[in-house]
């Protein structure tokens, strides 16, 4: 199967949780792009249910916020399988593993996509009810963009895989 | 034995809900004080429920906690059917079960081998223990995907349901729905089987305690929504009672109230106290099986409920294949509703234990007033009274010791501190 039939965007993170909602919004920015064979989705659950639905695709990519706060809007491209990805400093639930765990897991388990890369945009304020900050919000149009003239080119360049 | 003073603090528990943190005093030898301190801000939901028509209160209290909505949204539609003198039964009551089932099974597959076996093993988290044991962490992946698929079919959606309403559901599945998911559950129900024999070879630390257990029990089956609150002790009460055997505290170090017996102080609720009060409502099947895990019809080592909620798993398992098994589309999805002025109370068995509701109504069935008491609230002064008792026990040992055991000691209660508030730091005092 060519890689430019199974291409998964997943944007990740609570809309209602300020810069949370970036990976969403990355998705809302591209959701009038619609090349055959990518989908759009959003997650804001459980990130075991990922392993389920990157499953039938040979390139993912994740969008999620980074709450460094250090420099809000900043853009990581991330590819888990050259570094992995940062821990957050602190656990954040036992109801859930994070996205870092999630994919290490998946990894581990030989389930995770042969082509996953991870896009993390710090965030600054993660307040219930609050807004995008609007640096985080300029950088979710500049990964869009990043996604549609940079990422999807270079795999639909790449040579079919068996997947 | 040492006589210096050490205090151990652990900042931030990993692997439990919420956030919260553990500091051990320890003087001339002993835990002089162990202290489970709730941080996490209050939620305010009780008060954020008063003024609200009982139509929304399942969407909003299941909104407390995103593993265990149902039986928040459970414990809820049972207070208001209660206080408008409604009663559900037959199929709908069967698909509540069901339900319940559901969030059991991918609550208990979750807290077993993602969260708490690494414990045992000597593994830092599910990862490193993936890469020993890779088959047993995807048979729990696909245990909680079973789990899951009967909340998404039952409630609408996998995290925080959408289908529960007063007097029943909003839409009740076809009978073709629900039998795919009963070949994913005979599945499910070989990976629990496996699943509880593993974690019973388990090496458990030597370590019980005199717990006053709390459950409910029904006369016949094992309880998840229905029963009288009964204790090990001589507690054997209707559930609009529980305010003259129980009572909540506030304490300076904890921003979730304690629960204790007005008589006894610290009391358990959960798998252990469940299983011991109802070990005789398990079918002879899993009786044997849980004998086979070398487990008598009590057990009151903390660090065996690991093998109790796998038999807990196992149950609700074979509970769901036979409600499937059994089911008959009901007429209609919710039987009709009409509001009064009064006062309802509802208890239903999370998987950490029981839920405790009670909600005043005014005439139009607006909520005057709203009571919730979560598990994990009422098990704070046992766990406190575990951790001082497990240091003591390996009082000498460094400090990253009995840092390690009390938090494989907090884990036992799987506790859901955001529910009670609503993670935890663990310090240890010795100077």
């Amino acid at each position: 199967m060519s890689l430019s039939g199974r291409l998964l965007i997943i944007g990740l993170g609570n809309p209602d949780r300020g810069d949370d909602g970036v990976g969403a919004l990355v998705i809302q920015e591209l959701g009038g792009w619609h090349p055959p064979g990518v989908q759009l989705i959003t997650r804001s659950g459980d990130p075991l249910a990922l392993l389920d639905d990157w499953a039938s695709f040979n390139a993912v990519i994740c969008i999620d916020a980074a709450a460094t706060e250090a420099r809000p809007g900043r853009i990581h491209r991330i590819d888990p399988a050259i570094e992995p990805l940062p821990q957050p400093p602190l656990p954040t639930s036992s109801h859930a593993l994070g996205l870092a765990d999630t994919i290490e897991l998946a990894r581990v388990l030989g389930r995770a996509p042969p082509h996953l890369i991870v896009y993390a945009i710090e965030g600054h304020c993660f307040d219930s009810g609050a807004p995008v900050t609007p640096a985080v919000a300029a950088a979710a149009t500049q990964v869009a963009l990043l996604i549609t003239t940079q990422e999807w080119p270079a795999l639909a360049r790449m040579p079919p895989t068996n997947g | 034995m040492s006589t210096e003073t050490r205090n151990i603090r652990v900042d931030y528990l990993a692997r439990v809900e919420g956030e919260g943190a553990l500091d051990l005093h320890i003087r001339d030898g002993r835990v002089s004080s162990a202290q489970l301190r709730i941080f996490e801000p209050p939620r305010l939901f009780e008060a954020l429920l008063r003024g609200r028509s009982h139509a929304e209160i399942p969407d909003i209290v299941a909104r407390i906690c995103g593993i265990c909505p149902v039986a928040y949204q459970m414990s809820a539609v049972h207070a208001i059917e209660h206080a408008f003198g409604i009663h559900v039964a037959g199929p709908l009551r069967e698909l509540r079960r069901l339900l319940y089932c559901g969030e059991w099974i991918e609550s208990h597959a979750l807290h077993v081998t993602m969260l708490h076996a690494p414990d045992f093993l000597g593994f830092d988290d599910v990862v490193q223990m993936a890469r020993a044991h890779g088959d047993r962490v995807r048979g729990a992946i696909a245990l909680k995907k079973a789990g899951n698929h009967l909340i998404q079919v039952l409630g609408g959606r996998e995290i925080h349901p959408v289908s529960v309403k007063v007097g029943g559901f909003h839409r009740v599945p076809r009978r073709s729905e629900l039998l795919p998911l009963a070949e994913e559950l005979k599945r499910a129900q070989e990976q629990a089987i496996e699943l509880l024999r593993w974690v019973s070879g388990f090496e458990f630390p030597d370590y019980q305690r005199d717990y006053e257990f709390v459950a409910l029990r029904h006369p016949d089956e094992y309880p998840f929504n229905e029963g009288r609150l009964v204790s090990s002790g001589d507690i054997d009460i209707d559930i609009a009672d529980f305010d003259r055997e129980f009572e909540e505290r506030h304490v300076a170090h904890s921003t979730a109230l304690q629960a204790r017996l007005r008589r006894r102080g610290a009391y358990l609720v959960g798998p252990l106290a469940r299983y011991a009060l109802n070990f005789d409502r398990l079918s002879p099947e899993l009786q044997s099986l849980a004998r086979d895990a070398g487990l008598g019809p009590v057990c009151r080592n903390p660090f065996q409920s690991i093998v109790v909620r796998a038999v807990e798993l196992v149950y609700a398992c074979t509970e769901a294949l036979r409600i499937i098994d059994a089911y008959v589309e009901p007429e209609h999805a919710a039987v009709d509703v009409a509001p009064r002025a009064g006062v309802g109370y509802g208890c239903t068995e999370a998987p950490r234990g029981i839920c405790w509701h009670r909600y005043q109504f005014d005439q139009d069935g607006s909520v005057v007033e709203a009571r919730i008491v979560p598990p994990t609230s009422q098990n704070q002064p046992s766990i406190e009274a575990d951790l001082a008792a497990v240091a003591d026990a390996i009082i000498d040992a460094p400090d990253e010791v009995i840092r390690h055991r009390c938090e494989q000691s907090i884990r036992n209660y799987d506790p859901c501190i955001s529910c009670a508030t609503h993670f935890l730091n663990l310090t240890i005092h010795r100077p």
